[in-house]
């Protein structure tokens, strides 16, 4: 059994890949190794997992109904055996609402991160490579957008959309591109004039195969680690926008929005907002410790042995 | 004698800083041509503006007869390619040996890559065990070598080399410089050597040109510097530079 | 003449996630007020040997040896703190680039009597007068312009006579220079190389020259030491260097192309595994 391991590891830290395949195992083996060496970036993986599962398994965890509560004998409970974070004002239990709001709250990274990330990346390394007239252009947009308070600018794009998660998300991930931009352009530049790029040049590839093969890759590391920790940031606009009332609407479980209706029992009954509350710090922590880790792991600059 | 490469009063400014002063040489066919000289002196710029790395304010570059435009186009990179002096910075640190291999051959579209990489490695010494290596796990010889391999692959009659060894120790010096030698002969190539090290430039190239200044000190044979038949001081002063020190 | 420096079993060990890296492996030697010159190829310990008598190794490596002293004092057993005193004041050391070794937002003038400063107690006046006349001693040939210069403002011959300036200030007795003239162009190298010679000889330094290559090397010090691996594989007078005994050293100078003859292929290198043993 222990030599079956030792095997296996000995084959993914081979000096000599002899496949495609292997090479690219050994390199995430490597960078794995490197990452499950910090012990707060395995916890932050953890509650992410967590999180993952959560919401995969929402119907199966969650002991009530998300939106159907019992109006008549459990309004405002507390904490209990029957109901573990509480009730809320409509008798819904606080527990299945978080483990539902679970899935809102991933669906609003994801997409976020999936619209986002993509915009600056390409941004970022077409103004960075082209220079000139192109950069002047594409980066004073990126600085209109950077002029403006994020959450104002998310306010303006969902009013003018109308309010809706999926307006939220839009806005968000609108208003969140621009630093991603700066980073892949920053990235870029100092990759631009490095011989391997003139290498590729040498070969007579076109200017979006180099920035699209040969920069981005470069750039894509520094910009996964990036995004992570603004995840957290994410998480706590959609949930300013939800307070506002301008992102979930009721009945949905967002966590923002719950937090929003439960602000008016904060003195008498804390946990009606103090369950999402708390459910948002730790996810917020799970993707900042994952950021970070990452950002070691990953970083080129930290040698690639 | 066909001319290959022909440079006619090439000049080349930065910022108002006059790189290239016009300057002008002439690579027949097959040749080896090497160009000394120390920093500042040019002879870098000067084959970054045959590749067209730096915009060239005025004068002609030809390769076979053809007069080069501002723009160079897939064709031109078919027939010349280059080795940079930096085995550590040109090869793309995210990318397998393999990966390195098949980038040029997708961009010229040529049909049997598998068969292509496997015969360029062979070529330069390397053998398949080092094809799906990272330019990390290789020492800065392989390095260079697999530099070589990706510039030969689309099989160039003119290969530009940017002080290919400098960065090298003496004795990985000595194999890749054979290596060179080796493939010119196999596949009559034309070289143009940028050395600042007369030594190698002897040994290298048949004739040679001295540069200073963005501009030609003096052209002459590589056997004219073993027998010291020099006409300029600055020559003179570089040969006796490259014997060593003479305690005064 | 007693030994200025003496070095027995030297070795320098740097602990890594994959095992330890054995950068040197047992070296000795002793140095008197001579020209000794290290050489070797990139990993062969050179640089690690001369880092370690200057007390510049990384902080987790470790270091061991049998002897280690520098004129009667124990070095492996000094404080940091004396060691720091020693350092600069009696042993100095040049590194290979300027660039990274000046301090590039001090000028030039000042650094220079910054360090003259930390190691004596002088005057203003009297600082800048001397730092001055260490400028012209390195042939700067209009020292007051060059003493309000900045690093980046100098070119590299300059800037790596400025670093030599600035580390003889202090009068070291030992002065350990890696590679000191490899990023200068040929006609520059043998210019700082004079200065070089001429104030060892005049002040009597010990000097330490590091370098990869074997003929420089050999036309300018006294006795060479080639290293392999770790490891001492042959000592030799400089002028003796055409009857090398070890076929490592042999190698070395035959591989290197010349301007007078004509051999082709070149000899290459066949590293035997023994010569690491």
């Amino acid at each position: 059994m222990s030599t079956v391991a030792e095997t296996r590891r000995e084959w993914l830290l081979s000096e000599r890949p002899a496949s495609r395949m292997q090479a690219r195992l050994g390199r995430a083996y490597v960078t794995w190794r490197r990452f499950s060496a910090n012990r707060l970036a395995m916890v932050g993986l953890f509650i992410i997992i967590a999180l993952l599962v959560v919401a995969a398994l929402a119907d199966v965890l969650a002991p009530y109904s998300p939106t159907i509560g019992d109006l008549k004998n459990a309004r405002l409970l507390p904490p209990s055996a029957q109901h573990w974070f509480g009730t809320d004002d409509l008798g819904r239990d606080i527990l299945s609402r978080v483990i539902h709001g679970s899935r809102w709250t991933l669906f609003v990274v994801v997409l976020v991160a999936v619209i986002a990330a993509p915009i600056g990346l390409l941004v970022g390394t077409v103004a960075g490579y082209a220079g000139g007239w192109i950069d002047a252009v594409l980066m004073r947009v990126t600085d209109i957008y950077l002029a403006f308070p994020k959450l104002v600018l998310a306010l303006a794009f969902v009013a003018a959309l109308g309010p809706g998660i999926e307006n939220a998300v839009l806005a968000i991930a609108v208003t969140s591109w621009p630093p991603y931009a700066r980073i892949a352009r920053a990235e870029t530049l100092t990759v631009r004039n490095s011989d391997y790029i003139k290498a590729v040049q040498l070969m007579g590839a076109s200017p979006m195969r180099i920035v699209l093969r040969h920069i981005m890759p470069m750039c894509i590391s520094s910009l996964i680690v990036r995004v992570t920790l603004d995840m957290a940031g994410i998480i706590l606009t959609a949930a300013g926008l939800g307070f506002l009332g301008l992102g979930a609407q009721p009945p949905l479980p967002e966590w923002g929005a719950m937090i929003a209706s439960g602000r008016r029992f904060i003195l008498d009954q804390w946990w009606v907002a103090g369950a999402p509350g708390f459910a948002i710090l730790i996810v917020s922590l799970g993707f900042n410790l994952l950021g970070d880790g990452l950002r070691d792991a990953l970083d080129p600059r930290s040698g690639d042995q | 004698m066909t001319s290959m490469l022909r440079v006619d009063q090439v000049k080349v400014v930065f910022d108002h800083f006059r790189a290239l002063r016009g300057v002008s040489l002439d690579v027949a066919q097959g040749e080896s041509f090497g160009l000394v000289g120390e920093s500042g002196s040019g002879k870098s710029t000067l084959l970054r503006a045959i590749a067209g790395l730096v915009p060239v304010a005025s004068g002609k570059i030809a390769v076979g007869g053809q007069v080069l435009g501002r723009k160079r186009d897939k064709e031109f990179y078919r027939k010349v390619q280059m080795v940079f002096q930096d085995p550590y910075g040109s090869l793309h640190p995210r990318q397998t040996v393999d990966r390195l291999l098949q980038e040029p051959l997708a961009i010229h579209g040529f049909p049997d890559g598998e068969q292509r990489i496997r015969r360029a490695l062979d070529e330069v010494g390397l053998g398949s065990g080092f094809r799906f290596r990272y330019s990390h796990q290789l020492s800065g010889g392989q390095r260079q070598r697999v530099a070589i391999a990706r510039a030969l692959i689309v099989e160039p009659s003119i290969l530009l080399l940017d002080e290919p060894t400098s960065a090298l120790d003496a004795s990985v010096q000595a194999e890749v410089l054979n290596l060179l030698e080796q493939v010119r002969r196999d596949r009559k190539l034309t070289f143009l050597m940028v050395s600042h090290d007369l030594a190698v430039i002897a040994h290298m190239c048949e004739r040679l040109m001295v540069m200073q200044n963005g501009e030609a000190v003096e052209s002459l044979a590589a056997s004219a510097l073993g027998t010291r038949d020099v006409s300029q001081d600055y020559t003179r002063r570089l040969l006796k530079a490259s014997e060593g020190f003479v305690r005064t | 003449m007693s030994a200025l420096l003496e070095i027995e079993d030297l070795r320098v060990t740097f602990p890594t996630r994959t095992g330890v890296i054995e950068a040197v492996r047992g070296v000795s030697f002793s140095l008197g007020r001579e020209r000794l010159g290290i050489v070797g190829e990139s990993g062969s310990g050179k640089s690690q040997t001369g880092r370690a008598i200057m007390g510049l190794t990384p902080p987790q490596a470790r270091i061991s040896a049998a002897k280690l002293s520098f004129d009667g004092v124990d070095l492996r057993s000094l404080p940091a703190k004396q060691r720091r005193a020693l350092r600069g004041n009696r042993i100095a050391m040049i590194l290979q680039d300027p660039k990274y070794s000046l301090d590039p937002v001090m000028t030039i003038g000042r650094q220079i009597v910054e360090t003259l400063r930390t190691h004596e107690k002088v005057g203003n006046a009297e600082a800048r007068e001397r730092t001055l006349q260490m400028l012209e001693a390195v042939q700067i040939r209009d020292p007051k312009r060059v003493f309000d210069l900045h690093p980046h403002e100098v070119s590299g011959g300059m800037g790596q006579r400025a670093m030599i300036a600035m580390m003889l200030i202090a009068n070291p007795e030992l002065m350990i220079a890696d590679e000191p003239t490899s990023a200068l162009d040929v006609t520059v190298q043998l210019d700082v190389l004079n200065i070089l010679d001429r104030l060892v000889a005049d002040r009597g330094m010990g000097l330490i020259f590091i370098s990869h290559d074997l003929r420089l090397v050999s036309s300018f010090c006294d006795r060479v030491i080639v290293m392999y691996a770790g490891k001492v594989v042959e000592e030799l007078k400089a002028s003796d260097l055409g009857r090398a005994e070890h076929p490592y050293t042999r190698g070395l100078l035959d591989c290197m192309p010349r301007i007078d003859a004509d051999r082709h292929p070149l000899p290459v290198l066949d590293r035997k595994p023994e010569w690491a043993a």
